[in-house]
């Protein structure tokens, strides 16, 4: 149990700082956020969206990208409290993911951002992207991605 | 403090332990009871293996991702592995209350476009039990 907990520590500790340049992101920091949301796919850091595009998301999981990904209503909320306290926009901050994204649009991809975008294209071969499936596989390209990091692999 | 410590810990340990508080045998009873008549594993086979077309396009049928062989992994339509759902090579399907319904709310809802009845649910869960 000791163990357990320096362990955690550590990881924590070891966490990558939100940097503006959308290189790192915290991970998911939230246990409910975590469980619930890595079901079908990984958990996205709440730092890749700006806090309306979450609330969209966690106000349509009835049809979810094609799926129902519906909650009990506690679950629901306390998941949407936590990706916007913790979005790209947060508090009035401007993650550089955020770059040249309307401020009249609500996305509802992470790989639909024009920052996102402009990091993968000609990065990526159409061969490499059918093999991961989807760009909302991030953790097959980015095997560091559900501790947050994303940077060359 | 305490909340600090937990959070981690919690974040720590692998995939959420199941609670187990329950059963695939005490759950047939309970969608038995609650539908008034025995279950009938065929029709729990036909609706799991069957395709439909009240749902949503994406996923036609429970084997879309669960395969035509539940004693084996299926996958997401993103690709994420999903476990095997027969409890004999997987036990701990079933067994945590919240969760079955959870899923049997979301993937019929996905697949038939409504919920399962109580009978259909002990169908399945009684197929399912039988491989
Ligand atoms: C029942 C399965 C399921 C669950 C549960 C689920 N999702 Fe999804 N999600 C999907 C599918 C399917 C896609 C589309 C994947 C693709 O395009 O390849 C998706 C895509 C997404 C995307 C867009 C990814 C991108 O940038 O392309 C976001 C953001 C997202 N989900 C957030 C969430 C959150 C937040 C939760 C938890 C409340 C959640 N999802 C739970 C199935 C699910
Ligand atoms: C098909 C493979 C693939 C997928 C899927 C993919 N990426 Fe990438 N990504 C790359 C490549 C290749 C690069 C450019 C090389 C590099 O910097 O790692 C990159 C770059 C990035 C960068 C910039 C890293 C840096 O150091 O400049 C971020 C951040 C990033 N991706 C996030 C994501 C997120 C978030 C997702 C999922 C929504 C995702 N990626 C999905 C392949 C992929
Ligand atoms: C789009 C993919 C998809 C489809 C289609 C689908 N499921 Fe699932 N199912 C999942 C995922 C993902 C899980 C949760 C992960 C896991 O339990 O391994 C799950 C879990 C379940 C569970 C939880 C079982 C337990 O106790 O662990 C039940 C019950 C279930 N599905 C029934 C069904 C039925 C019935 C259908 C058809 C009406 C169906 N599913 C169709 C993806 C799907």
């Amino acid at each position: 149990m000791k163990r357990n907990i320096l362990l955690a520590s550590l990881i924590i500790v070891a966490m990558p700082a939100l940097a503006d340049d959308g290189r790192m992101i915290r991970p998911v920091t939230n246990a409910l956020t975590q469980s619930e949301c890595s079901a079908c796919h990984m958990a996205y850091p709440a730092g890749f969206l700006p806090a309306r595009s979450w609330k969209k998301i966690m106000t349509t999981l009835e049809d979810h990208f094609g799926e129902d990904a519906s909650l009990d209503e506690a679950s629901r909320a306390e998941i949407e409290a936590y990706l916007v306290a913790n979005a790209a926009d947060a508090g009035g901050r401007r993650s550089g993911v955020l770059r040249r994204l309307d401020a009249a649009d609500t996305p509802m991809r992470i790989s639909e951002l024009p920052w996102f975008r402009r990091e993968h294209s000609g990065e990526v071969s159409p061969r490499r992207l059918k093999k991961a499936g989807s760009w909302a596989n991030c953790n097959v390209c980015h095997r560091g991605a559900e501790k947050g990091y994303f940077e060359d692999d | 403090m305490k909340k600090a410590l937990i959070l981690p810990v919690l974040l720590a340990m692998a995939p959420p332990a199941l609670a187990g508080d329950t059963s695939p045998g005490a759950l047939i009873e309970a969608y038995s009871a609650q539908s008034g008549s025995a279950p009938v594993p065929e029709n729990g086979k036909a609706l799991f293996l069957g395709k439909h077309v009240g749902g949503k396009p994406d996923t036609p049928s429970c084997a879309t991702c669960h395969t035509n062989d539940p004693r084996k992994g299926g996958q997401a339509r993103t690709g994420k592995p999903i476990d095997p759902m027969a409890p004999s090579v997987n036990p701990k399907r079933f067994t945590d209350t919240r969760f079955v319904e959870k899923w049997f709310r979301r993937n019929c809802n996905s697949v038939l476009g409504r919920e399962c009845s109580a009978q259909e649910k002990a169908d399945i869960i009684a197929w399912l039990s039988s491989l």
